[in-house]
């Protein structure tokens, strides 16, 4: 974080303003104690006053976990600033830390000099037990390196609330808003934003929408009037694309990209879902759009649901799941029976730690393998990877777009950091998004089932409801042109080759790899998924020391973008940065005969930006 | 036979000339064995098509794994030979964005009560409005042989050399359990009485589910036999009737009544019961509970009932799916995609 400029401002004698280029702040506190609502809110105020913001969400499995425990620590980091940023931050600047467990958790994240904000009522012997520690830190010496705040919340909320008329456990809800109204002053944001909200979502409780506004204001004329607080900060507006901007997370481009696609199709979409973590909110979200004439069906398992959104395929609907790791394996048969019939049909996994139940609300990238291959027999699939929590909105139009063209299953491969972290979104303009084309086979004297279009190999649409149509599909092997049940072992062979080839030949429509830096020479860092933030700005810092690096990122896992190999060829060596094992990488090497080096971190957070410089400079010096 | 007015769409006219049997005929060679029950099964199936008088592109047959999902193959309507176990949730997704088509699911007792249980549980919970088939041969034909969950106790198979440890279910008692609003049982051998049924099952407005005892002749030979066969079918099965008093018998001299909490059967003209004593049957009760104490009968503590069991009204799945959707535009008016696009707090950067 650059410091720029000391403002003399209409703040008080004491205070100076200090410009920042970007901070990254993260509220830590019990689950139940309104983390998530406070980042939330401080990043549509830091948003809707012009920084570029990312978020990073780290919520607990557990619904409650025992109060004031570890696992129960809820955590929520925003990063803002006047630059263009693809990160939240590989550490925060400031830890808002609502409780000892909160601290305990998140204080190794915290740089030496990094601003701590403690709520120190919270630091009783019980809670200080809970949390594990033996002495409390704000006593024993244990925080010198940092710049202490300790703050009594709890008190001054409880004290600001005193004639409102709320029972202690419904005032005790309001210290985030305290909380945040510190750090609205801290950092220089109005309260506006979040005093509209507060009034939206309690109008109908007037006592506890006065309660919060007022927590809110108290917590920022805090900082204001105390002497605690010498420097406050401001990190101006930054330089984005000009347009309509709202702040929107993976999943909720994900719904919006469905629901679009289907609107470019002029078909119904038809949801089949069952809930999962991280997965759940898109259900949830579709589910309102009933004016839109989005079906949604909570099926009773997930094979219900990948089941039904076939059955409506081939209707005619537009069939579409969604789900995380553990579920796209109870969908393989399926999968591979829509791979059989060929019908269109997106399958969703917002990946999440595996093996099996793993870590239901951290991110990993480690079903890739289960999406290429997870079926029996030979049998390809289409898939595709948002790089960005907006670009969930542009991959998820392309998977339909791919589907519906080739009469293909795509899985449409997000993960959780991607599907709750959030950024901004220039809002685009739906007239100038190309209509998709269904092509529903309608002529009797013409139709064969199983007959393949030459330029893409897809086979007729022809749903039920079409005159002179009647066919009959299904999982046996099909003979070529007829689609009859074969055995035949020529057959067989061919068809197996034919729809191969058939996802291969959906590379012809799929852009080429772009690289970032130079043309060729010196190091590549290649990426998938949500690791392009971190490799963007890793790749960005390297090469403005100096550094012989160049990034490229892809979003079309299979097929692959038709340029990838040469492009990987030109240059010296090729870094692939994974949160698996090195899915991808073993993936390259295979086709590419290409001597691709690995970055492997599986911890169920994303990379940090430091770590990827660390290897490049470990690699290249 | 009365078509459904709810069925809409497009009314066969003088333009389009009536449909025949043959019409529902595939050229694909038959392959069950020789003397399967499906045979007959199929042409009772094919036979009553052309008399629902609704356009043959509008109906959809789709079928799990087994020897009785072959069918689909056999039916010119638009099909789909699915998945084990799978075929209702393919056919709910269908009907439920396509209410208009008529589906027909084909499936078998294991591929409905074993690895397909629990999807059966939830269409007939949903009252989906499709039309159920299970053949029930009481074996795993088309693995050659293996033991099912509707098997009898005991029973030696290529799976179970020294006999099953496994006691079955009685399908009708499920699919009652699990809220089904239409429950009949037919048997392959008896034409008549399976015209009947699918004709009920086709008119009934809600998940209509049809379990038709067919003979397996290769790996289950005469399961049915004892009851079924035609010297003693009118003394040993009962055909339900509704509104008509549960006698049966060549002479119709036994009925069934209440004896406490318990049917018992009793000899009509002997100790004094009359036909008045006799049950009447009332396939519309809301209470499932006769309906589920007439599925526990078996030979031959009691006759064998088949026909209609019960048939009540519910609101079907598809249509209240429908409705929600038509409520919600009617509220609110149809979506624009801008505006979603913009919820939540949005800022333009000049």
């Amino acid at each position: 974080m650059a410091t720029v400029t000391t403002k003399e401002s209409e703040s008080p004698e004491h205070q100076d303003i200090l410009e920042l280029e970007r901070v990254t702040i993260r509220f830590a506190g019990d689950s139940g104690d309104g983390m998530q609502l406070a980042g939330t809110q401080f990043t549509k105020t830091s948003a809707v006053i012009g920084n570029d913001i990312s978020t990073f969400p780290d919520i607990p499995a557990e619904i409650r976990a025992p109060q004031g425990s570890l696992p129960g620590v809820s955590g929520f980091q925003v990063s803002f600033s006047s630059q263009d940023i693809f990160t939240p931050g590989d550490q925060p600047d400031v830890l808002v830390a609502m409780n000892p467990a909160a601290l305990k958790t998140n204080l190794g994240d915290l740089p030496r000099g990094g601003l701590l904000v403690v709520n120190e009522n919270e630091f009783s012997e019980a809670n200080l037990k809970k949390a594990a520690y033996a002495s409390n830190p704000l006593e024993d010496g244990s925080l010198q390196a940092y710049r202490v705040y300790q703050v009594p919340i709890s008190t001054l909320n409880s004290g600001a609330l005193k004639d409102s008329g709320l029972t202690p456990v419904q005032v005790d809800r309001c210290k985030n808003m305290f909380a945040l109204g510190l750090m609205f002053w801290m950092y220089s944001r109005p309260l506006e934003t979040t005093l509209h909200w507060i009034d939206e979502k309690f109008g109908k409780n007037p006592a506890v929408c006065e309660a919060n506004k007022t927590a809110l204001k108290n917590g920022y004329h805090f900082g204001e009037t105390t002497e605690m607080f010498a420097t406050h900060y401001h990190v101006p507006k930054a330089k984005l694309k000009p347009g309509l901007y709202r702040n929107i997370t993976g999943n909720e481009a994900t719904a919006l990209g469905f629901i679009t696609a289907s609107k470019l199709a002029g078909r119904q979409l038809f949801y089949g879902s069952y809930p999962i973590t991280p997965a759940s909110d898109v259900l949830h979200e579709l589910s309102r759009f009933k004016r839109f004439g989005v079906k949604t069906f909570q099926a009773e398992d997930e094979i219900a649901a990948v089941g039904a959104a076939i059955g409506a395929s081939f209707g005619g609907s537009l069939g579409l799941t969604g789900t995380s790791g553990p579920g796209l394996a109870l969908k393989s048969e399926a999968i591979g029976l829509a791979v059989m019939v060929e019908l269109p049909l997106v399958i969703m996994d917002v990946q999440r730690a595996g093996p099996s139940t793993g870590m239901p609300t951290k991110t990993e990238q480690a079903d890739l393998l289960q999406a290429m291959f997870g079926r029996n027999g030979e049998s390809p699939v289409a898939i595709v990877a948002p790089a960005t929590a907006s670009d969930c909105f542009n991959m998820a139009v392309e998977a339909w777009r791919i589907a519906i063209k080739y009469r293909t299953p795509v899985i449409f491969l997000s993960d959780a950091y991607l599907g709750m972290g959030s950024e901004p979104w220039l809002v685009p303009d739906i007239s100038s998004l190309p209509k998709i084309e269904p092509n529903f086979a309608s002529d009797p004297a013409t139709f064969k089932p199983y007959a393949r279009d030459p330029k893409t190999l897809a086979r007729p649409w022809a749903i039920p409801g079409t005159p002179e149509l009647e066919h009959r599909i299904g999982g046996l092997e099909k003979s070529d042109i007829t689609g009859n049940v074969s055995y035949d072992p020529a057959n067989h062979d061919k068809m197996v080759r034919l729809r191969a080839e058939k996802i291969e030949c959906i590379a012809q429509d799929i852009p080429d790899v772009v690289v970032d830096g130079d043309d060729s020479g010196g190091l590549l860092v290649l990426g998938w998924g949500s690791t392009y933030g971190v490799i963007t700005t890793a790749v960005q810092r390297a090469r403005a020391e100096g550094k012989r690096v160049s990034a490229a990122h892809f979003r079309h896992l299979n097929p692959l973008p038709p340029n990838l190999g040469n492009v990987l060829r030109r240059y010296d060596r090729v870094l692939l940065p994974e949160i698996n094992l090195g899915q991808m990488r073993m993936l390259l090497r295979a086709k590419f005969l290409l001597d691709i080096e690995g970055l492997n971190k599986v911890s169920g957070r994303p990379f940090t930006i430091a770590e990827v410089e660390r290897k490049i400079a470990e690699m290249i010096g | 036979m009365p078509v459904r007015e709810d069925k809409g769409s497009v009314m066969i006219t003088a333009e389009r000339p009536a449909l025949t049997r043959k019409d529902f005929v595939t050229d694909q060679e038959v392959r069950w064995c020789p003397g399967c029950g499906d045979y007959s099964i199929l042409a009772q199936t094919q036979k009553i098509m052309p008399e629902l008088g609704i356009p043959r592109e509008n109906i959809v047959f789709i079928s799990g794994i087994g020897c009785s999902s072959r069918l689909p193959y056999y039916m010119n309507t638009y099909g789909f030979h699915s998945i084990h176990g799978r075929a209702p949730t393919i056919a709910s997704g269908l009907k439920a964005s396509r209410p208009e088509l008529s589906v027909w699911v084909v499936t078998g007792d294991g591929d409905a009560l074993s690895i397909g249980g629990n999807h059966i549980l939830h269409v007939l919970r949903r009252n989906v409005d499709l039309q159920i088939i299970l053949h029930n041969n009481e074996i795993y034909g088309l693995t050659k042989g293996q033991y099912s969950p509707t098997s009898e106790l005991g029973k030696r198979t290529k799976s179970s050399p020294y006999g099953t440890i496994d006691a079955p279910l009685h399908p009708l008692s499920v699919a009652i359990g699990a809220e089904a609003t239409f429950v009949a049982r037919a048997i392959d051998t008896d034409a008549q009485l399976m015209h009947h049924c699918l004709e009920r099952a086709y008119q009934h407005r809600g998940a209509s589910f049809v379990e038709v005892y067919q003979n397996c002749n290769i790996f289950n030979d005469g399961t049915f036999r004892e009851f079924a066969a035609k010297e003693v079918r009118a003394d040993r099965t009962i055909t339900l009737e509704h509104g008509k008093p549960l006698i049966y018998g060549k002479e119709r001299d036994k009925g069934l009544r209440f004896n406490g909490m318990h049917i018992e059967v009793v000899e009509i003209g002997k100790d004094g019961i009359t036909e008045g004593d006799v049950l009447v049957h009332d396939e519309t009760r809301a209470d499932p509970t006769i309906a589920f104490l007439l599925s526990r009968m078996e030979w031959p503590e009691f006759p064998v009932p088949m026909g209609v069991f019960r048939a009540v009204q519910r609101p079907t799945y598809d249509a209240l799916m429908q409705k929600q959707i038509e409520d919600v535009i009617n509220a609110e008016g149809e979506g624009e995609l801008r505006d979603i696009f913009l919820e939540g707090d949005t800022w333009t950067v000049e």
